[in-house]
Formats: structure tokens, C-alpha cells, sequence
């Protein structure tokens, strides 16, 4: 085999898992807190149109990520307003979200369409990056791939460790026995919708400024739906989602480079496979219900306060 | 996707007020479009829709045209299809090979609307077809990419194995190899027309298994881009891409549909329409080449306008033999050129192209 190229079919796998690990993130701090938030799509085009918009107005990458998580969460924040004040139906809300998000790219986006902006410089890990196959394979990486991979240490810290972690799994397994012990079931919510429109928010912005890099109309082409799929793939935790978004990654990256090298395995059977697994993924989860594999217990109910 | 009807809805909502507006517009002849992609995705619905601008601009007030986009091919296709004719239309294009069969299921229910598929071979009274050679473009553009390959390594990125792609993989490919013999192909079948993400993907796949050069049938600009950033080369896709690529596309091909809308409405309006088969090439201007990028040096510019005119004025076909398929077995003799009836339906690689269709 070819090291080189292994490196490089490693080194792709990430940058095309890095969307799916950030959405994937979004959608499961969100639904540990008892949310089910159908519109990551639209979380998703929003933030990489803003993202876009930024990086060719000239600002540096930062500023752009900010904007990007800026904009999902602006628009996190009407689902939250619309599912936590007015009692609105969650998956009618979120798919109105994913509907309205995509539109909004659309309108808003259609004169960056054509526009170019500047590539993003790989973080060249001192060391690390120097070592054959695998310092380009993994430690030669734009800074938003370490980023999501922290973000998941991160969530992983908050969710098992911290206090207030503890508070936000309370309110998403019985969110009336967390009312009941003087917790804010909506604070918690809120902020956790948030949070979670701004890491979909990154997560599109990555496909407009370093896997594509151009913005067009529709261009998350799903992704916000399969970052959803993953989340119960992983059993709400952070660490299977990186792990399931790496699976999905390898198996698309894969494909492609087989075909490439004449492999002939039906190329149909091979995008089939992260969704077929997904599914038994399901049935797995399905038959532990009560055990800790299963949902969160309060996943997607309506809570209003009881006087 | 499924987002874009909303905004649509708005298009027409809107364009109903302007045309609530303007009172004296005698009944104009309501011309609509099915587009398998968004207006904006700079490649093959853009071409399309310019097409229906077009219409607009010579038409003027007697007509009045509606379009929606992102209309997935399969059942989502013929209720699109179906209400534009119960809402009135005339005439209908519907532009995707997938809208086949809807087309011609729901023509039957219209027998009074006309209707236009393009890219198919399903006819009736009321329903033309209409497509263009793009295969002589491949062939100028197989040309160009031989002569200019330094790994002799020519990426293709293919959406699904319909002639149409075949097709082109084929011209392009003989085309290559007829200037320089130790050419190959690596072909990537990326079951989608539209998917930014999975076909950048597959630009970078291919150029790290040593392509220099990427050709593409899919509908968005990623490839074009990626290779910008790679420093390699690519052909645009049914539109001029130079703005993703200004160092990296050599040229592009051009899908010209606005002389063929723009006669059918006229034909439709006056009475004259009628069932056709229409498959324009170079000499109709429904295929166009962009300017050539500044790396293709003169000698191949050169060459690839002597091609150019030869198949314009009906001196070439880009399918001519002797060719074998695939597995060795003869297709063309000598000298004898390929009819449309099997390019139409062509369902098979010739011989040299290594991997199979899916």
C-alpha cells in the first residue's frame, strides 16, 4: 500500500467527519437536556453562510467561526422561544427550522454565490506533524478539526463532571422532578438550544470554509439529518458521536477512493452502510429501554410549569 | 431538498402581483419549468434558468413563465409537474432525465398542455424531447486534457450511469487516448447530481491517486474549486466556472438552452408546435465552449478548434471507429460512425476504461 496516499485518505476522512462531529455535538447537548431539535439543517446553511460571509469580507478565522456560531445560535434562539414559551410542537418546529434556514441561505446567500473565500491555513502540529504517514494524516489539520475534537472533551467534562452538567441531564431524563427540586427546566433548555445552534452553526461553516470551500444553496445536502442519526448511533454520548462521525466519514471517504482504485464493490451498498447500522443501532437501543443506553426520559416532551 | 418551494411560492406570488399590475397583457401563454437543482447552483439548473429568461426577454408581455427548483426526480416530480398544468401552464419543461416517466404519466392526464423533457427518448403527441451533444464538447475537452495531463492521469466525477454520463466518459476518453495513448481514466460515481461536500470529496480523492486534470458531471462548482486550491486542472460543467477556478479551468462546457426555448414558446404561441426529437449539437449553438483558460498553450488551442469546427460543420463525430467495447468485442468498423439510437441509449464503456458502471 501506499503511505502516502493512506495518509491523505486519513487525513480526508477528518476534514469530511469534521461537520457531522460539531452538528452531532449540537444536536446531543441539546437532546441530553430533554430537546429534540429536528432543524440542525437549517442551523447548519445558516451558520456556514455566515461563516462565508465573514471569511470573504476579509476577517481572519476566528471571527468567522464566531459569526458562524453567532448565527445558529440567533436562530436556535426562535425555536427556543417558539418550543419553551409558546409550547409549540418540537417536530413540526424544528422541521420549520430546517425549512426556514435553508431559505433564508438561500436569500441571503445568493450573491456569495461565484465569491471565493481565502483557504484556511493547516495548524502544523510541532513534532507530531513531522512524523511519516501519520503527521499529515492527523496532526496537519486546519484548527477546526482539534477544535471539535476539544469540544467533545469538553461536553464529555461538562456532562459527567460538572455540577451544572448534572443539572442539565436531570432535566432531560424527568424534567418534572427537576422543576420540583427548584431547578429552571426552560433556563436549562434555553441555554442548551443555544449552545447547540452554535456548534451546528460551526459545523456548516466548516463545509463553506474548508471542505468545499464555496457557499451554494442547499449545500449541507442532508448532513444536519445524518449528525441527528448519529446522536442515537452514539447513545447520547459525546465521544460514539466522534466515533460514529469517523465510521460515516471512512465509509464515504473510502467508497470514493475504491472506486478510484477500480475496488468494485457496489458503491450503492457502501453509502447504504452507515445508515443500516444506525438503524440497528436503534433496534439495540430499543431493546435496553430503562437501561442508561436508552434516550433521555424526557426527550421531546412538552414541559409546562405546574402551578 | 425540500426548502426551496416555500421561497417559490413567494417567485410566483410575487410575479402574480406585477403581473395583476399590468392590466392590458391579453391572456399570456404560461410557459413553466421543473428544475432538478437550485437557480443558483452556478452549473446545469443556472443554464436552464437562463434559458427561461431568455424567453422572457423576447417574449416580453405575451408570455408569462414559472419555475420551481430543487424538484427531486421520482413521485415528488410528477405532483410538481401535474399542478403547474392544472394551474394553467401551456407549456412545460420539465429539465432532468429522472422526470421521465412523470412527464410523459402526467402528459396523458393534459393531453391539451405541451409538454418538454429533456435528455429523454419517452415521446407522445403532446410531448417533445429536446437535448444537446454535449458529447462533442466532451470530445474537444478529452482532447485538450490528453495533451495536457503530466501524470497521464484524467479524474472523472460522475453522478449516476445514465447514457448521458456514459456518454460523455466515453468521447472524452477516446478522444484523450486518440492524442496521447498511455492516457487512463479514474472514475468516481457519486450517486448524486448535487452535493457540494461529497463532490469535493471525490475532486480530492482523485487528485491524491495522481489526476492532474478533473473532469466532471455533477452539478456544482466544488470540483472546480478544489482544484484551484490543489493547483491542478479542470473543465467546467455546463457553465463557465472560471470564477471558482481562474487558474485551474482550461475551459468549460456550455449549455446553451436559450435558442431552442425561445423558438418552441414562439411555436407554441403561433400553433406551430409539434412532437420533435431534438438533439442539437455544436452547430445549433446549444453546446458552447467558455474561452480557454490561459495554461491550455497555443498548439492545443490550436487543435481543439480545428475540432471544433470539424464536428461543427459535420466533418467529425466524435464516436468514430474502429472502436471495441469494453470486453473486446467490436462496436465500430473502421471509418464507420456511431447512429444516435445507440449513442441514446449507450450503455456500456469502451475499451481501455478500467472499472465497471454500477
Amino acid at each position: 500500500m501506499d503511505y502516502g496516499l493512506l495518509s491523505s485518505i486519513i487525513h480526508s476522512i477528518l476534514v469530511a467527519s469534521t461537520p457531522l462531529v460539531f452538528a452531532g455535538l449540537g444536536a446531543l447537548i441539546q437532546e441530553r437536556a430533554g430537546v429534540l431539535n429536528l432543524g440542525i439543517e437549517g442551523l447548519m446553511i445558516v451558520g456556514a453562510l455566515a461563516g462565508f460571509a465573514t471569511a470573504v469580507a476579509g476577517f481572519p478565522l476566528l471571527v468567522s467561526i464566531l459569526m458562524a456560531s453567532l448565527a445558529g445560535a440567533m436562530l436556535a434562539s426562535i425555536f427556543a422561544l417558539l418550543v419553551l414559551r409558546l409550547y409549540a410542537n418540537p417536530v413540526a418546529t424544528g422541521l420549520a427550522l430546517t425549512l426556514f434556514g435553508l431559505g433564508l441561505a438561500a436569500l441571503a446567500g445568493s450573491q456569495y454565490v461565484g465569491q471565493a473565500a481565502p483557504q484556511v491555513a493547516a495548524w502544523e502540529i510541532p513534532f507530531l506533524s513531522q512524523i511519516p504517514v501519520v503527521g499529515r494524516a492527523l496532526f496537519s489539520h486546519d484548527p477546526l478539526v482539534y477544535l471539535s475534537i476539544f469540544t467533545a472533551f469538553v461536553i464529555w467534562w461538562f456532562l459527567t463532571k460538572s455540577r451544572t452538567g448534572l443539572i442539565l441531564r436531570a432535566v432531560g431524563e424527568n424534567h418534572t422532578s427537576a422543576h420540583a427540586l427548584g431547578f429552571s427546566v426552560r433556563g436549562v433548555r434555553f441555554l442548551a438550544i443555544i449552545c447547540g445552534g452554535a456548534l451546528a452553526g460551526i459545523g456548516g461553516s466548516y463545509l463553506t470554509l474548508v471542505q468545499t470551500p464555496l457557499f451554494v444553496e442547499g449545500m449541507t445536502a442532508g448532513r444536519g439529518w445524518i449528525a441527528l442519526a448519529l446522536v442515537v448511533f452514539a447513545s447520547w454520548r459525546p465521544f460514539r458521536v466522534i466515533a460514529g462521525a469517523y465510521l460515516f466519514g471512512s465509509v464515504s471517504i473510502i467508497q470514493l477512493h475504491g472506486q478510484a482504485l477500480g475496488v468494485s464493490v457496489a458503491s450503492q451498498w457502501l453509502s447504504m452502510l452507515p445508515y443500516v447500522v444506525t438503524i440497528g443501532a436503534l433496534v439495540v437501543i430499543a431493546s435496553r429501554a430503562g437501561t442508561s443506553q436508552a434516550a433521555p426520559g424526557s426527550l421531546g416532551k412538552i414541559f409546562k410549569e405546574s402551578r | 431538498m425540500f426548502g426551496f418551494r416555500y421561497l417559490t411560492a413567494l417567485g410566483c406570488f410575487v410575479a402574480s402581483l406585477t403581473l395583476a399590475t399590468s392590466v392590458n397583457a391579453a391572456d399570456p401563454t404560461k410557459v413553466g419549468f421543473v428544475y432538478v437543482g437550485p437557480v443558483a447552483d452556478a452549473g446545469w439548473t443556472y443554464e436552464h434558468d437562463r434559458g427561461r429568461l431568455a424567453v422572457e426577454k423576447e417574449h416580453g408581455d405575451k408570455v408569462e413563465t414559472v419555475f420551481v427548483e430543487s424538484v427531486s426526480e421520482g413521485p415528488d416530480a410528477e405532483r410538481v409537474i401535474s399542478q403547474m398544468a392544472a394551474e394553467g401552464a401551456d407549456l412545460i419543461f420539465t429539465t432532468s432525465f429522472g422526470y421521465m416517466n412523470p412527464t410523459i404519466k402526467v402528459a396523458k392526464q393534459f393531453p391539451n398542455v405541451k409538454f418538454e423533457h429533456a435528455t429523454g427518448y419517452k415521446r407522445a403527441d403532446n410531448v417533445a424531447t429536446y437535448s444537446s451533444r454535449f458529447y462533442e464538447g466532451r470530445h474537444v475537452l478529452g482532447l485538450i486534457a490528453g495533451k495536457m495531463t503530466k501524470s497521464n492521469t484524467i479524474g472523472y466525477i460522475a453522478s449516476f450511469p445514465i447514457p448521458e454520463v456514459v456518454r460523455g466518459i466515453n468521447a472524452a476518453y477516446l478522444a484523450a487516448k486518440s492524442v496521447n495513448p498511455a492516457v487512463q481514466f479514474k472514475v468516481i460515481w457519486v450517486s448524486t447530481w448535487f452535493d457540494p461536500g461529497k463532490e469535493a470529496d471525490a475532486a480530492k480523492a482523485l487528485i491524491d491517486q495522481g489526476a492532474d486534470i478533473l473532469m466532471q458531471h455533477t452539478d456544482s462548482a466544488a470540483p472546480m474549486k478544489i482544484a484551484e486550491e490543489r493547483g491542478i486542472y479542470a473543465f467546467g460543467q455546463a457553465s463557465d466556472q472560471a470564477a471558482y477556478g481562474p487558474n485551474a479551468q482550461l475551459t468549460a462546457i456550455i449549455d446553451d438552452w436559450a435558442p431552442y426555448y425561445v423558438r418552441r414558446v414562439d411555436e407554441a404561441m403561433n400553433g406551430s408546435w409539434s412532437s420533435t426529437d431534438t438533439w442539437g449539437g455544436f452547430d445549433t449553438g446549444m453546446v458552447a465552449l467558455a474561452p480557454y483558460g490561459k495554461a491550455v498553450p497555443d498548439d492545443v488551442k490550436a487543435m481543439a478548434e480545428e475540432a471544433r469546427k470539424a464536428i461543427t460543420e459535420g466533418r467529425l463525430h466524435a464516436f468514430t471507429g474502429p472502436i471495441n467495447k469494453q470486453d473486446g468485442s467490436p462496436w465500430l468498423k473502421a471509418g464507420e460512425t456511431a447512429d444516435d439510437g445507440t449513442l441514446l441509449g449507450m450503455d456500456f464503456y469502451v475499451e481501455g476504461i478500467e472499472g465497471s458502471l454500477p
